[in-house]
């Protein structure tokens, strides 16, 4: 029999962000896969290195939409390795609280989805739904939904008010047994076992042969997490565990994800409790020449970043390198010999994220229209108004 | 477990020759620098026999040469191995570690397209994120580097 080529992308309603694979199959079965990205270029390594330190902090923040946190994070580390510095105590323990509300978030944006891949929308509404809590609890920490920017080198840049903690605390507690009800429908549901028991298995040798990082590798008994390994923030002063299942499924890596959000939870209490008091911000002045590096234990897994600094205020050379980099490669080792249908949620169980990975690039498309920020409101206005008026509303 | 000092010291004694210079930064992070042409055997003491992992390899147009350093993590040190290689700028070309561990691939087409660095041995070395109507030889992250398109997304103040 002939092989045949199913293409997924770049665009497709899988995923919103652009991507492309080719498989090559014979019948059902995948029997080669070829991974394209590139889809989604922005240059913002070289732009990195064209604003100031202190821009720049602004700048990284907006690689990646829903773990916005986690590549500032690592920046500022690499900027303070670069002295070394350490940043206050109640910079480390607000720095910790706003990586993990950001970790629930991402984790509950990923379970809707995968929950949408398989088909299952109940799931996919109910956890967003749960979702727009955490993101009540980010807006009433930092005043914003997303994109927090909180993170300087040097510390952060807003205090929290210590009247909002006790809010805080009462809507984190009133999350857990939504996602109690949550974990039994996913962890106990036959149905989900069926769909994602013992498919795109990752062995413990590929993950440690492709340098997996985060919930990926963690599924595939890796022991791996920057949080207990390398130990930054406020992570060694809380009380926290870390999540790993061995058998390396779609399944396991649910699990990994659904266990997590209770111990960001308990790291998050536990830090809101005990928020030393103090300084929130060293104020760097001028960053001497030399190297540093940053990492973070981001969602998606570790997230990289290197700083070069020749004594000017902006950095000679900024790399930057998103978990999905190191994670999606392994597709190659969980998609080959499985069937199509399941080859969709495979690729979707790494919790893809393409724009950071493809950070870097420089590029200028040809023929697309474009619009500037205000175009864009006038647009989504008209859409408003269009969309009120097929409703009789206006 | 053997402790930092030890493994470090067998790591100085066992590649003598190869190391050019060695620096200690901080309890957590150290910088190697090595002869070019022994980052295989190197990387795959690191990454093999200490059980390391590869986080990536940044590469550095330092404008007298191109450096490229290869960043390892030893988990049970709390250690960050960086092993710095410098290159010719005019025809920089390295061993590539695809060989060692399959992380390495992507980091290397993307160092070849953006830095222009030849990977020998490299499977499949093309392009990863570069559009196909970039032109031949001309790496974005050169301190070089002109832009070379009129009709390029400029930054419109927006």
């Amino acid at each position: 029999m002939a092989l045949s080529r199913v293409p997924i992308g770049p665009y497709h309603p899988l995923q919103e962000e652009p991507e492309y694979f080719n498989l090559i199959t014979d019948g059902e079965k995948v029997l080669d896969i070829e991974v394209n990205v590139g889809y989604n270029h922005r240059g913002i390594e070289k732009l990195s290195e064209r604003k100031s330190f202190d821009q720049a902090t602004f700048v990284i923040e907006r690689i990646c939409g829903i773990c916005s946190t986690s590549h500032p994070f690592a920046y500022t580390r690499a900027v303070e390795d670069v002295f070394p510095v350490e940043v206050p105590e109640r910079a480390k323990y607000i720095r910790t609280v706003i990586a993990e509300g950001e970790r629930i978030h991402s984790h509950l944006l990923w379970l809707g989805l995968a929950g949408h891949f398989l088909g299952y929308n109940t799931l996919y509404m109910w956890v967003w739904k749960l979702r727009e809590e955490i993101l009540d609890v980010m807006e009433i920490l930092s005043g914003n939904r997303n994109n927090y920017a909180m993170f300087k080198p040097g510390g952060i840049r807003r205090d929290i008010n210590p009247d909002d903690i006790p809010l805080v605390l009462k809507k984190i507690d009133s999350i857990v047994p939504t996602l109690d009800r949550l974990r039994k429908a996913i962890i106990d549901d036959p149905v989900l076992h069926k769909r994602l028991k013992g498919i795109g298995i990752l062995t413990k040798e590929d993950a440690l042969d492709y340098c997996a990082v985060g919930p990926t590798a963690r599924a595939s008994g890796v022991e791996k997490d920057v949080r207990k390994d390398d130990p930054y923030g406020a992570y060694d002063r809380v009380d926290w565990d870390m999540i790993v299942t061995y058998k390396g499924d779609v399944f396991e890596k649910v699990v990994v994800r659904v266990l997590e959000m209770y111990e960001s939870i308990k790291i998050i209490k536990q830090c809101l409790k005990n928020l030393p008091p103090g300084e929130i911000d060293l104020k760097l002045k001028d960053i001497p020449p030399g190297e540093g590096i940053g990492t973070h234990e981001a969602p998606r897994g570790e997230t990289f970043h290197y700083v070069r600094s020749d004594g000017t205020n902006r950095p000679a050379r900024h790399k930057v390198r998103a978990p999905t980099y190191m994670n999606l490669p392994t597709c190659e080792a969980t998609v080959i010999g499985e069937s199509i249908a399941d080859a969709t949620i495979i690729l979707a169980s790494i919790d893809p994220c393409y724009c950071c990975t493809e950070r870097l690039t420089v590029f200028s498309p040809e023929g697309n229209k474009l619009y500037n920020g205000n175009d864009l409101i006038k647009l989504s206005q008209q859409k408003t108004d269009k969309i009120k008026k097929e409703m009789g509303l206006k | 477990m053997p402790d930092r000092n030890e493994i470090l010291n067998e790591l100085k004694n066992r590649y003598k020759d190869e190391i050019v210079s060695f620096y200690d930064k901080s309890p957590r992070r150290v910088y190697i620098e090595i002869k070019s042409e022994s980052i295989v055997n190197i990387a795959s003491y690191i990454f093999k026999e200490l059980k390391a992992r590869f986080n990536v390899a940044s590469a550095v147009d330092a404008r007298s040469h191109i450096e490229i350093l290869y960043h390892f993590t030893l988990e049970y040190l709390d250690l960050l191995i960086s092993l710095r290689v410098k290159l010719d700028r005019e025809n920089p070309t390295i061993k590539s570690l695809t060989s060692v561990f399959k992380g390495s691939n992507w980091i290397e087409r993307e160092m070849y397209e953006l830095m222009g660095i030849n990977f020998e041995g490299h499977p499949n070395l093309k392009r990863l994120l570069l559009s196909d109507k970039w032109p031949e030889g001309v790496y974005p992250l050169r301190c070089d580097y002109k832009e070379w398109d009129n009709n390029a997304i400029r930054d419109r103040g927006v």
